[in-house]
């Protein structure tokens, strides 16, 4: 494996990934072979439904999972992350990929302030606090908080839910990662909220030349985001396209499916959404 | 909608709901609105506008400061007893998460059955479950899951439970509170495409609550769009997706994200320049 990136290679290059976890019955795969390329400053969405291994797939890029079995290659500017020691993952981490989850609530300490929360990818990389809480209140204005110099000094609790997942978003970015991996985002948060979220981290992305992998369920918040869609299922990419083919052409009955699915203002009301299926079998695992 | 000399089937008169510790700030002020015989009226809203609370007013889960909530022209706010018992049996409610809702110790048969039972519907054994089995197979489900407990269901399903639970008793109206936010889109579908079919064939009313726009607009013919506590907008389908009165409405149809890359980057362009520090949730 080469240590340094060839030219033109992509960012991030996952190769023929496998995940699985042990359970009493054995092991069991929740990704059966995923290829998946993100260019730099490109912004890709890995779309699915509730157990189809996207997420998995997101965390393994950062080896979130201590207890997944891994197989395949997961290249990053060129270096298998699946090789690397801890410590070389923890370097990894938030400086070349940043990660933001689904609820902030649930991915922000409750008993640290905000500033610490943000400051620490920098501290811990050696970047003295003055200078450290200097970039994150920059950061924290530029992301639309008001009054950050004060703010910097809120717990999360003080904060609403769209102004958390900006500070989320914050702990992400400080460090200036080429990558972020964003990982339904928005899925808790108000229409309103949702579409400047989204703006705020597609203007980052373009300012930085920063490449996004937006892992989601809602086609409706790819359509806007994203250049790239890969569409997931049962721990496979069933189909990969750009995002305007995807959306007027779809090949795999699958993703027609999903696009059938969800109801769009404009079209008649009561249209039928779903699949004739025996609704006993509505395409979920029991 | 009201057909001549009926009580449409339920009415909300001024209700007033306001919490303790949040003095002041009326967690619903002053809603009103009507729900005609086998109509859906969706109530929309961002978080925190008071749609939930409205719902639990009038399903009697939360007792309003003031106002009054009628059903088919019965004050329930002021109802006691049996009076009040046969006029509840008319309006049955579905929850957000079927996770949550369904008792995990109770069979399908229990969960399904307990309406039934508790009303006095079906006080013989064997016809209840004979009964049960006709209800859970108008919502796609069988004989054969009558024995079985919540766990062993997908959220689909769950939420299939949940309905057939509500539908038991034969209400007029069900009051559903984000009843596919927690589903996957493919699941959603179904579940949406089950109370399109239950209205058709049951001709039941809906007081839908939900925060996504285009879910509403499948499936109601009425709107009502909520904010910090008020209706600020009530019309027709037509009228509020296509010509929006109220500032506010036209801002959350404005945020729904549209399935379409090029409606998607047109629409771009006229949202960008954020106002800096522009929270709608502390700019209420």
């Amino acid at each position: 494996m080469s240590a340094h990136p060839t030219q033109g290679s992509p960012l991030l290059d996952i190769r023929g990934l496998t995940v699985s976890y042990p359970t009493p019955q054995g092991p069991a795969q929740v990704v059966r072979g995923v290829d998946l390329a993100v260019a730099p400053g490109e912004r890709v969405a890995l779309v699915g439904e509730s157990g189809s291994g996207k997420s998995v797939t997101a965390r393994s890029v950062l080896r979130l999972d201590p207890d997944a079995r891994t197989g395949g290659r997961i290249l990053l500017e060129g270096e298998d992350v699946l090789e690397m020691t801890p410590r070389e993952v923890r370097r990894v981490r938030g400086a070349r990929a940043g990660l933001v989850f689904q609820d902030p609530l649930a991915s922000l300490n409750p008993v640290k302030t905000v500033g610490w929360q943000i400051t620490q990818p920098l501290r811990i990389r050696g970047v003295g606090r003055r200078e450290a809480r200097r970039r994150a209140v920059d950061l924290l204005g530029r992301l639309g908080v008001a009054d950050p110099d004060r703010r910097f000094d809120d717990h999360p609790h003080q904060f609403s839910g769209g102004m958390r997942q900006r500070v989320v978003i914050a702990i992400a970015v400080i460090a200036e990662p080429r990558l972020l991996i964003a990982d339904e985002p928005t899925t808790a948060l108000d229409v309103r909220v949702q579409a400047q979220v989204l703006e705020l981290m597609e203007d980052l992305a373009r300012e930085r030349g920063m490449a996004v992998l937006l892992i989601t369920h809602d086609l409706g918040i790819v359509a806007g985001f994203a250049r790239r869609v890969a569409v997931m299922r049962h721990g496979l990419i069933v189909e990969e396209a750009d995002v305007d083919r995807l959306y007027a052409s779809p090949s795999h009955p699958y993703t027609r499916s999903l696009l059938d699915a969800v109801p769009r203002i404009g079209d008649a009301p009561g249209r039928r959404l779903g699949a004739p299926v025996p609704a006993t079998t509505e395409g979920e695992a029991l | 909608m009201n057909t001549a000399g009926e009580p449409p089937i339920l009415e909300a008169r001024n209700l007033v709901k306001t919490f303790p510790g949040q003095a002041g700030t009326r967690a619903v002020d002053d809603v009103s609105f009507t729900v005609g015989r086998g109509e859906a009226l969706g109530l929309v809203g961002e978080s925190g506008s008071g749609k939930s609370t409205t719902a639990r007013c009038v399903a009697g889960l939360v007792r309003p400061d003031s106002g009054r909530v009628l059903i088919g022209g019965q004050d329930v706010t002021r109802a006691r007893g049996r009076a009040l018992r046969a006029t509840r049996r008319r309006v049955q409610m579905v929850f957000q998460d079927p996770y949550s809702s369904l008792n995990p110790r109770m069979t399908v048969a229990e969960l399904v059955g307990e309406g039934l039972y508790v009303h006095g519907i079906e006080p013989d054994r064997a016809r209840r479950r004979d009964r049960t089995v006709q209800i859970l197979e108008t919502v796609g489900l069988g004989a054969e899951h009558l024995d079985r407990y919540p766990r062993s269901f997908s959220g689909g399903q769950r939420q299939r439970i949940a309905i057939a639970r509500a539908l038991a008793v034969g209400p007029d109206l069900l009051i559903c509170d984000e009843p596919v936010a927690s589903l996957d889109v493919s699941v959603q579908a179904q579940v949406l495409d089950l109370f399109c079919d239950l209205r058709e064939k049951l001709g039941l009313a809906l007081l839908f609550i939900a925060h996504d726009l285009a879910v509403v607009h499948h499936l109601c013919g009425r709107v009502a769009v909520m904010n910090s506590g008020r209706v600020v907008e009530l019309g027709g389908r037509e009228q509020v997706y296509t010509a929006p009165e109220h500032p506010y409405t036209r801002a959350l149809l404005d945020a729904v994200p549209v399935p379409d890359p090029a409606a998607e980057r047109a629409r771009a362009g006229a949202l960008r320049p954020v106002p800096a520090h522009h929270d709608p949730e502390e700019t209420r």
